[in-house]
């Protein structure tokens, strides 16, 4: 909060100092979102944190050690949180004015569109693409440039359209956010080289509207882009035409699914259809459309500049490049972070996050959103790429990461989620309607010690039926919060059901049933 | 430009053209696979999910009425699996709303009731939700009852897709999703409804019923459907 009273403030004050040499720019996301308003030196790796309109010693301090008396704030080398990190989506996060198209292009902004357009062929760059292993980021991991092949194979005799999922919803996760508000070019320069790979002249961001200040920056950054010639009708000066809009959801959770985000986008009710046909074959008014997440985007313009080879020596064999998470709950750094894939969660967890707070025992780690599951103490030492969190019955999902520790209820984890998963939950097929609600019920009457044996069979049971037959991700993966919790903290359901007992003494046995039905 | 597709359903060899579904196939050489929200001569929503079926290769479900046919596909379209699963459904949407078929205007003619019989839905496991919903009577001839809604949106389809009114539509979401007319309006003030009745002679429950009729009552529905069909078939 106040992170502009303090850039005007410290611009006020380097000015009164005369500090000639000292430059005081508005940039994004500097990692530390807790811990905000952050002011960084570069120059120094010193982070000031906590410097708002108020703490006018934050300011003295920064003041002064620009002077050269070194003052408080956080030294970044050394400091595991920085340099475990590795920035290729988030490069220019933090150092960039994100509204100022001059620092884009100063920072090699641009130039791999430049190039693309100039001297690559389309089928070149989808096979740079492909070369590279990127795989979607808004989390099933479906190969972008296998996506972009069948885009581009397709006629489309009516256009084509490059689509980008901007809807980021997943409780805890705020990574596409910090993107779009940093580096909005970034996403709109990957947007146009896919547009350019797979023959589409027309594209749409599909951002939710509780993102007011990433849907201003993008639609600046769309306005600037089109008068510097880099989106609009001759992009880069050539004969490719390339038309960016944006579009804002309405509040939807299912919305980020592609079939329900076509239909909102062509103004329709936000509900899923069954696939086939994939938007890839039949989209946005029937064309062909590639619908790829805002982090998966702004991995492309790296691609293409620096190379497929150089991108897929990051990470593991299976999972290449980097993956942004956003941490959060109960460690000490919760933030934005950029890492290889194949880091493991004990080094993201303890090394990065730098652990739990005094006292406090680590208990879980929920990846995956809605749709994702509980991992225990056990698999800390899991590389985190897309098989192992699959294969440990989570998912690696759009890149929210919940850390937990042992004052939380597994049960209540579990109900949460369901609790969310029932009130974004379309309507539109049985199983995830009436399922995502019964579910919720259920655990909520293990949560108020009201539950017995037979409702945890019947959980289970209700809970295989949804995923086999709900219609789309929503519903199919509503389950799987109770499945991996089931999994790995089996023991703490047993004491809810037979004992009416809460191991993490946090559920309050014998409160009243909440009443409801339809959304709370 | 649709080719002939051979496939296999419940082991039976069959044939069909490459854009027809699962379900018309299957309907065509007397396979029976349960629906709800499918209705010949609308188009086709997948919602219900009482007509998924087992292919082979496939590592899901999928819904006969939207998937189309293919080379070689090998279809189950009955299964312990897939009958315990179709029961479920049919118990969710009991449990949803209030179904009490002694006091229902559709009794023994009411498509839900007749699912629950044919898959053998004898008692419910699940927690009743049964929300008081209201009764909207304010049309001069008909009467829509929320409580029996099970959301199949038939009505939403055909005054769209039929009588191209289009008074019907979806509000809301998840279990507090509605049949709503003309923007949540009144069905008896809309300004778009013709009063052409098709909805009431497509809705599969007692949902949607003509004023004056007593529990029970058979309705004259099957006749109309044909005539459905017919008037989309002239309009392709």
């Amino acid at each position: 909060m106040g992170s502009r009273q303090v850039y005007e403030a410290l611009e006020a004050e380097v000015a009164a100092t005369g500090l000639d040499d000292v430059a005081v720019r508005r940039v994004g996301c500097l990692g530390l979102c807790a811990s905000g308003p952050l002011v960084a030196v570069p120059e120094l790796e010193t982070l000031f944190e906590g410097a708002g309109p108020g703490n006018s010693g934050a300011r003295e301090d920064i003041v002064s050690t620009l002077k050269g008396e070194p003052r408080g704030g956080r030294p970044m080398a050394g400091d595991p949180f920085f340099s475990r990190q590795v920035k290729v989506v988030l490069e220019r996060c933090g150092r960039v004015d994100p509204e100022s198209i001059d620092d884009y292009l100063e920072s090699g902004g641009y130039e791999a569109l430049a190039k693309v357009v100039a001297s690559m062929s389309p089928d070149e760059v989808t096979s740079e693409v492909v070369k590279s292993g990127l795989r979607g980021r808004g989390g099933a991991g479906y190969p972008t440039g296998l996506k972009w092949r069948t885009v581009a194979k397709e006629a489309g005799p009516a256009g084509k359209f490059v689509v980008c999922n901007a809807d980021e919803g997943d409780p805890g996760a705020f990574m596409d956010r910090s993107v779009m508000e940093s580096t909005p070019h970034q996403v709109l320069e990957g947007m146009a080289i896919a547009g350019y790979a797979v023959g589409a002249n027309r594209g749409y961001v599909y951002v939710r509207a509780e993102y007011p200040l990433a849907a201003e920056r993008l639609a600046l950054a769309i306005r600037q882009a089109e008068q510097r010639g880099y989106l609009g009708a001759r992009v880069a000066g050539t004969r490719f035409s390339f038309h960016v809009e944006l579009r804002m959801g309405a509040g939807a959770y299912v919305c980020g699914e592609e079939t329900a985000l076509i239909a909102s986008v062509q103004g329709e009710r936000g509900t899923p259809k069954p696939r086939p046909p994939y938007p890839a074959a039949s989209g946005l008014w029937g064309c062909p459309t590639l619908i790829n997440n805002v982090e998966t985007f702004a991995n492309v313009p790296p691609i293409i500049s620096r190379g497929a080879e150089w991108f897929s020596s990051i990470g593991t064999e299976r999972s290449k490049g980097t993956k942004v998470f956003s941490l959060a709950g109960a460690v000490k750094n919760t933030g934005v972070i950029e890492v290889p894939m194949g880091l493991t969660l004990r080094e993201i967890v303890f090394d990065i996050g730098g652990g739990l707070a005094p006292g406090r025992r680590f208990k879980a780690v929920q990846t995956g959103g809605p749709a994702g599951g509980c991992l225990p103490e056990e698999l800390l030492d899991m590389p985190v790429d897309y098989e192992s969190l699959t294969q440990a019955g989570s998912m690696m999902g759009s890149g929210g990461m919940i850390v937990m520790d042992d004052s939380t209820c597994m049960v209540d984890v579990a109900k949460f989620f369901m609790d969310f998963c029932r009130q974004e939950s379309c309507g539109k097929c049985v199983p995830c309607r009436v399922g995502t609600h019964e579910m919720w019920r259920l655990l909520d009457r293990m949560t108020r010690g009201a539950a017995s044996r037979r409702d945890l069979e019947q959980l289970e049971s209700v809970a295989g039926m949804v995923r086999a037959m709900s219609l789309c991700g929503l519903g199919q993966g509503a389950p799987n919060p109770v499945f991996s919790t089931l999994r790995y903290f089996r023991d703490e359901y047993l004491a809810h059901v037979d004992e009416h007992v809460c191991p993490a003494e946090h559920c309050q046995m014998g409160a009243p049933e909440r009443a409801g039905v339809g959304p709370a | 430009m649709s080719e002939v597709r051979t496939l296999q359903i419940d082991g039976k060899d069959v044939a069909g053209r490459s854009d027809e579904t699962i379900l018309s196939v299957a309907q065509e050489n007397e396979i029976h696979i349960p629906t709800l929200c499918h209705l010949e001569g609308l188009s086709d929503v997948g919602a219900c999910r009482l007509c998924v079926v087992e292919v082979e290769g496939a590592p899901k479900l999928l819904p006969a009425c939207t998937t189309r046919v293919d080379e070689g596909m090998k279809v189950t379209t009955t299964s312990e699996r897939l009958v315990s699963y179709r029961r479920r459904v049919v118990e969710m949407l009991f449990v949803e709303r209030n179904h009490i078929c002694a006091v229902c205007v559709a009794n023994n003619n009411c498509e839900l009731q007749a699912q629950a019989r044919d898959l053998g839905l004898d008692h419910f496991e699940l927690p009743l939700m049964h929300p008081a919903l209201p009764v909207d009577a304010s049309h001069e001839r008909f009467v829509m009852d929320h409580n029996r809604c099970i959301l199949c949106t038939r009505c939403v389809r055909v005054c769209d897709e039929v009588e191209q009114a289009h008074t019907w539509d979806v509000a809301g979401r998840g279990a507090g999703a509605r049949i709503v007319s003309d923007l949540g309006t009144p069905w008896g003030s809309s300004s778009t409804c013709t009063s052409c009745g098709k909805c009431v002679q497509v809705c599969p429950t007692g949902a949607l019923f003509e004023k004056g009729r007593s529990i029970s009552e058979p309705k004259a529905r099957r006749p109309y459907l044909p005539y459905l069909v017919r008037v989309k078939g002239r309009e392709r």
